[in-house]
């Protein structure tokens, strides 16, 4: 006769939420700031967030391909791979390099580990750092949000042809907006100490990637997702938190240097880093005292890379930097285990 | 000599041992260290290649003619002096032929004394293996070496400059890809290539067999 109970292990009670549940829920929350992106910065924006996304998404299915494996494009992660990536690079960036930001994005972050979950970087910044460090004049070239003729026409280096170099689009810049200077406010305030004013942010005109500049945005993105418990919320509130912060302490010791904690938050990638790339799930920690450790390493290195270092920005390196550090701050902040008294060895 | 138990190889099986089979940068990963480091452009790479063929092919020649002479306590001692020689010559040489060539490579021709590919053959193969054996088997792993040293130089120099051996392939429009030339572009073309031989070997359906030696120098 057949046991009436049926005997197994736990978990026995699961949420039913998926991989690909979670996944399809960030893309969601990232479609609005893909088409408030579209709309500031037209026809340019839209093929580039398309290309980035086809290329990550055929990426994935080659290796997939070239593994032997079940294709893992349902998961939707290849999916926010591209879109996020997408957002972080600048509008004019020639597809081709873009092409190649994805490819790099998926076949060294992810595929190269074995997959998702298995990457140890998240998989959207080693595509930018890869093009960062290939085309640097490419990844700096900015172009002015709300051009008049944005609809009608893409940007000049849009369609550069593959392995060449763009065309100089100053002069199309300085027309499309005049007076534009082509440097973002980072660069303003760290060449010529000029704090952009908080609204340029909030309107989406400061000159920025092609997601950055959407703070409300991204914050209800974030918040959606906090919401229906498919992020971290202590990641995002970490990040910003030791960010705002240090830039207190800064701005207290010489007020004329440097700038306010709110240009620190709303300037450059540091909303979208802390949102939606340090909360990727497989590249963070797992433990609660670590992941408050994470966050706050990679605000406090955000800032010392922008007061500091050479580049303007330093959200990429900080998240890449703390994703190195994830295995150890885990191994150091186990949590205490039920039933165990404090001070015995396990 | 072969083991006991194993085929007697043929002399284009054992010349093809390091081409393919045994390929010294694709399968034994030895000898990283003047694959990446000499590997931005193609010319750098080849004369590389040819400048370690040639101590290996000299010293496992004189390895194995005296490797009934050598007592087994002091073999490594006098593998080293040997390859030495060798090393002194190929970098007179190469001052000789091309100072341009020369500076380029720089300490890396002086380094090839400590090359592991020279010593692992030389402890391996060709102590243990008649001078004509030997010798095939050098110069399947000289080829080897150079085909390796030859696919890095030439995809960095291709998309870190557009030119192969100096010729521009793209016009004067090309966009360099900076990190192609720096030292983080040799680790990334060289997983590619790794990745894609062990690919192409497990699709020959031969099972990985793991390679002889260490990743080392």
């Amino acid at each position: 006769m057949k046991a009436p109970i049926e005997l197994r292990s736990s978990p026995h009670v699961k949420r039913g939420v998926s991989v690909e549940r979670i996944m399809r829920n960030v893309v969601l929350a990232l479609l609005p700031i893909c088409a408030f992106a579209v709309w500031q910065y037209g026809l340019s924006a839209l093929a580039l967030i398309v290309t980035v996304t086809a290329t990550c998404l055929a990426t994935e299915r080659f290796f997939n391909w070239m593994a032997g494996r079940p294709g893992t494009l349902s998961d939707w992660s290849a999916a926010i791979t591209g879109l996020l990536l997408a957002l972080t690079l600048p509008p004019a960036f020639p597809l081709w390099m873009g092409a190649v930001a994805g490819f790099a994005a998926i076949a060294l972050g992810k595929a190269l580990f074995g997959g998702l979950g298995q990457n140890v970087f998240n998989p959207a910044l080693v595509g930018r750092a890869f093009v960062q460090a290939a085309f640097p004049v490419s990844i700096s070239t900015w172009v002015p949000a709300f051009a008049p003729g944005r609809f009608a026409e893409f940007i000049p280096t849009t369609f550069t042809l593959p392995l060449m170099a763009p065309p100089d689009i100053s002069a199309w810049a300085k027309g499309a907006l005049d007076g534009f200077t082509g440097a973002t406010p980072l660069a303003l305030w760290k060449f010529e100490n000029q704090v952009t004013p908080p609204d340029a942010f909030l309107s989406g005109a400061a000159t920025a990637s092609a997601g950055e500049t959407t703070a409300v945005l991204i914050l209800l993105g974030g918040l959606y997702l906090v919401a229906r418990r498919f992020m971290d919320w202590r990641i995002p509130v970490a990040v910003l938190g030791s960010a705002a912060l240090a830039a207190w302490a800064f701005q207290l010791w010489d007020p004329a240097r440097y700038p306010d904690p709110g240009f620190v938050l709303l300037s450059g990638g540091l909303m979208l880093g802390a949102a939606f790339m340090a909360t990727d799930m497989a590249t963070s920690p797992v433990t609660p005292l670590g992941v408050w450790i994470y966050g706050a390493l990679i605000g406090v290195v955000t800032v010392m890379i922008r007061y500091f270092g050479g580049l303007t920005e330093g959200v990429m390196y900080a998240i890449l930097l703390g994703n190195a550090l994830v295995p150890l701050i885990d191994q150091y902040t186990p949590p205490r285990v039920f039933g165990d008294v404090k001070g015995t060895k396990p | 000599m072969a083991l006991p138990g194993q085929q007697e190889l043929t002399h284009l099986e054992e010349f093809m041992e390091g081409v393919w089979k045994q390929n010294p940068v694709f399968v034994m990963v030895l000898g990283m260290c003047p694959t990446l480091a000499v590997s931005v452009s193609a010319v750098n790479a080849l004369a590389m290649g040819l400048a370690t063929t040639f101590v290996l092919l000299g010293s496992t020649l004189l390895v194995s003619l005296m490797r009934k002479a050598v007592p087994k306590e002091v073999r490594i001692a006098t593998y080293i002096v040997i390859i030495a020689t060798f090393v002194t010559v190929v970098d007179y040489l190469i001052a000789a032929i091309s100072l341009e060539l020369y500076e380029a490579l720089g300490a890396f021709i002086q380094l090839i004394v400590v090359n592991c590919i020279i010593l692992g053959r030389a402890e391996a193969h060709a102590s243990k293996n008649p001078p004509l054996r030997a010798a095939t088997n050098a110069l399947g792993m000289g080829l080897g070496f150079c085909i390796g040293l030859f696919a890095l130089g030439a995809v960095r120099e291709i998309l870190g400059a557009g030119k192969l051996f100096g010729v521009a392939l793209f016009g004067p429009d090309f966009q360099p890809w900076v990190v192609m030339v720096l030292p983080p572009g040799g680790f990334f073309v060289l997983g590619g290539w790794l990745l894609l031989f062990n690919w192409l070997r497990r699709r020959q359906g031969g099972a990985l067999k793991p390679a002889e030696g260490h990743v080392h120098g």
